[in-house]
C-alpha cells in the first residue's frame, strides 16, 4: 500500500499526524509530508483512518 | 422592537442532547426546510454522510454570502461591506481562503501546540489553586471554563488579557440570536474597532504573537482589515468554544462517575475521552450557513440555487449511521470522524490547541477536586440558547 499526498490542497489540519506520526508530519508550514510512501502491514489500518479523516481531501491510498 | 425569535429546533436541547424531534427529522426525512432565527427560509442537513460531504463541497456549498444575507445589512457602501467582512476566514472559498489559512497554519502544527504545553499546564494549576483558595462552593465557568481558553488566547494571539470583559462580553453577545440584530452587528463593529488598535500597534512594533508574526512575515500581502478579521475570528473562536466544551463536559463527565474516574486516574483514557465529548456535545450547532450555487440534491431533497443550508453538528455527531447507540456517552469508542470540529477547507484552524488545553484541562480539574460535585440541580443549570455555540451561563460546583 502507497499513500499520496496533494501538499497544495492540505490546510494542516494534522488530522493524519495526530492518527500516525509514524507515516505522516508537517513542515513548518503545517502542511503535510508523507515520511514512508511504502505502508508498512501494521500501518495500513491507521493510515487508512487518516485519509477518511483528512478534512481537505488531500490523502488518497495509491494502488500499486 | 425586534420580537426575540422561537428558538429553532437544530438550537434547543434536553440539558446536554440534542432535542427528539431533530433526530426524528434526521431519521425520517433527513432534510428540512426551516427559517431560521434570523427570518430567513433554509434547508436543515441532518444526516451524519450529507453534512459531511455538504462541507467538502465548497463549490457548491458555498461560505461566501451575497451582500444582505448574514453579513452586516446595515453596511452603508459596498467598500465599507467588503471592510467589515474582510480577513473572516469562514466567510470565504477557496482559493482565496486558502490564502490567507496557509498564513495561519504554521502556528497550529502539532509540534508546535506541543511548544505550549507546559504553558497551558501553568495557567489552569493557577486557576486551580485560586478556586481553591477561594473555597468551595464556585462558578466554574467564570473561574475555570472561560478564563483559562481566554487567557490561552490572548497569549497567543497578543490580546492584553486586562480587556477581557469587554471582548467576553462582546463574543457572547455576538454569537446571541435573542439580541437584536442591529446590537449585535453593533457588537461586531465594536470588536473591530478594537481589534484594530491592536492590528495598528503590532504595525508598529510587532511582538512575538501571533498579530506579530502575521504582521513580520506576511505585512505586504495582507490588509490591515484583513488582519482585524483574522484577528477577531481567531480571538472570538478560541474562548467561546473551548470555554463551553470545559463546562458542559465537566456536567457530562459528572454524569457518568466511572467514566470521570478514567479520565482523572488513566493517561490513555483521556485522548480519545476528548473526541467523545466533542462528538457528544457538540457545542457549535451548526455549521456556518452556507449558500448552495447551483440547484443540489442532499439526501434526496433538491435544494435550489441560492438557498442558505444548515448543517447540524449534533444531529449529524448523533446519527446511528456513523456511530453504534450514538446517544450514549461513552469514552472508550474514540470516536474518530465526528463532526464536531467541521470537515473540509474550514475544519476548525484551533482544533489542535482545542484539544491540547481539553486534555490537560479536565484532568487537572477531576484531580484537584476528586470529591467535585455540581452544587445546584440541572434543572436550574442556565442553559444558552439560540446560541451559534451551546452552553452555559455558569456552573455552580462544590468539592
Amino acid at each position: 500500500m502507497k499513500v499520496v499526498a496533494d501538499r497544495d490542497i492540505c490546510i494542516g489540519a494534522g488530522m493524519c499526524v495526530m492518527t500516525t506520526d509514524a507515516v505522516f508530519d508537517q513542515d513548518d508550514e503545517g502542511i503535510v509530508v508523507v515520511l514512508t510512501e511504502q505502508i508498512p502491514a501494521d500501518e495500513e489500518m491507521r493510515v487508512r483512518n487518516a485519509v477518511g479523516l483528512c478534512p481537505s481531501g488531500a490523502l488518497s491510498i495509491a494502488r500499486q | 422592537m425586534t420580537l426575540a425569535p422561537d428558538v429553532p429546533q437544530y438550537m434547543r436541547r434536553v440539558v446536554l442532547d440534542p432535542i427528539p424531534e431533530l433526530s426524528a427529522i434526521r431519521d425520517a426525512v433527513g432534510v428540512q426546510k426551516i427559517v431560521t432565527p434570523l427570518g430567513l427560509p433554509a434547508y436543515l442537513v441532518t444526516r451524519y454522510g450529507d453534512v459531511k460531504a455538504a462541507l467538502a463541497d465548497p463549490a457548491r456549498f458555498s461560505n461566501r454570502k451575497p451582500p444582505g444575507w448574514g453579513a452586516d445589512s446595515t453596511a452603508v457602501t459596498t467598500e465599507e461591506h467588503a471592510q467589515l467582512s474582510a480577513g473572516n476566514l469562514l466567510g470565504i472559498d477557496p482559493p482565496e481562503h486558502q490564502r490567507l489559512r496557509r498564513m495561519l497554519t504554521p502556528e497550529f502544527t502539532i509540534r508546535r501546540m506541543k511548544r505550549l504545553e507546559s504553558r497551558i499546564v501553568e495557567i489552569v494549576d493557577q486557576h486551580l489553586d485560586a478556586m481553591e483558595q477561594a473555597g468551595s462552593p464556585a462558578d466554574l465557568v467564570a473561574s475555570f471554563a472561560l478564563p483559562i481558553p481566554s487567557l490561552v488566547i490572548c497569549e497567543l494571539l497578543g490580546v492584553p488579557y486586562d480587556d477581557r470583559e469587554d471582548f467576553q462580553r462582546r463574543s457572547s453577545r455576538q454569537l446571541n440570536f435573542r439580541i437584536p440584530t442591529t446590537e449585535r452587528f453593533a457588537e461586531q463593529r465594536a470588536s473591530r474597532e478594537y481589534m484594530m488598535t491592536l492590528v495598528r500597534r503590532a504595525r508598529r512594533k510587532p511582538g512575538e504573537d501571533m498579530l506579530g508574526m502575521l504582521v513580520r512575515e506576511h505585512g505586504t500581502e495582507v490588509s490591515d482589515y484583513e488582519l482585524v478579521g483574522i484577528g477577531g475570528l481567531l480571538l472570538l473562536a478560541g474562548h467561546e468554544t473551548t470555554s463551553n466544551m470545559l463546562s458542559l463536559g465537566t456536567i457530562a463527565l459528572l454524569q457518568h462517575p466511572d467514566q470521570l474516574a478514567a479520565v482523572r486516574d488513566d493517561p490513555d483514557a483521556v485522548g480519545p475521552a476528548i473526541e467523545e465529548l466533542l462528538r457528544y456535545l457538540s457545542v457549535v450547532q451548526n455549521a456556518i450557513p452556507r449558500i448552495t450555487t447551483s440547484d443540489v440534491e442532499v439526501g434526496g431533497v433538491v435544494i435550489p440555487a441560492g438557498h442558505l443550508v444548515i448543517l447540524s453538528l449534533p444531529a449529524g455527531n448523533h446519527d446511528p449511521h456513523f456511530i453504534h447507540a450514538p446517544d450514549a456517552f461513552d469514552i472508550s469508542r474514540g470516536a474518530p470522524g465526528h463532526l464536531a470540529f467541521g470537515h473540509g477547507v474550514h475544519h476548525c484552524l484551533g482544533a489542535p490547541l482545542a484539544r491540547m488545553e481539553m486534555r490537560i484541562a479536565f484532568p487537572a480539574l477531576l484531580r484537584r477536586f476528586p470529591h467535585l460535585a455540581l452544587d445546584e440541580e440541572l434543572t436550574d443549570v442556565p442553559f444558552r440558547e439560540l446560541n451559534l455555540i451551546y452552553g452555559a451561563e455558569s456552573l455552580k460546583v462544590r468539592w
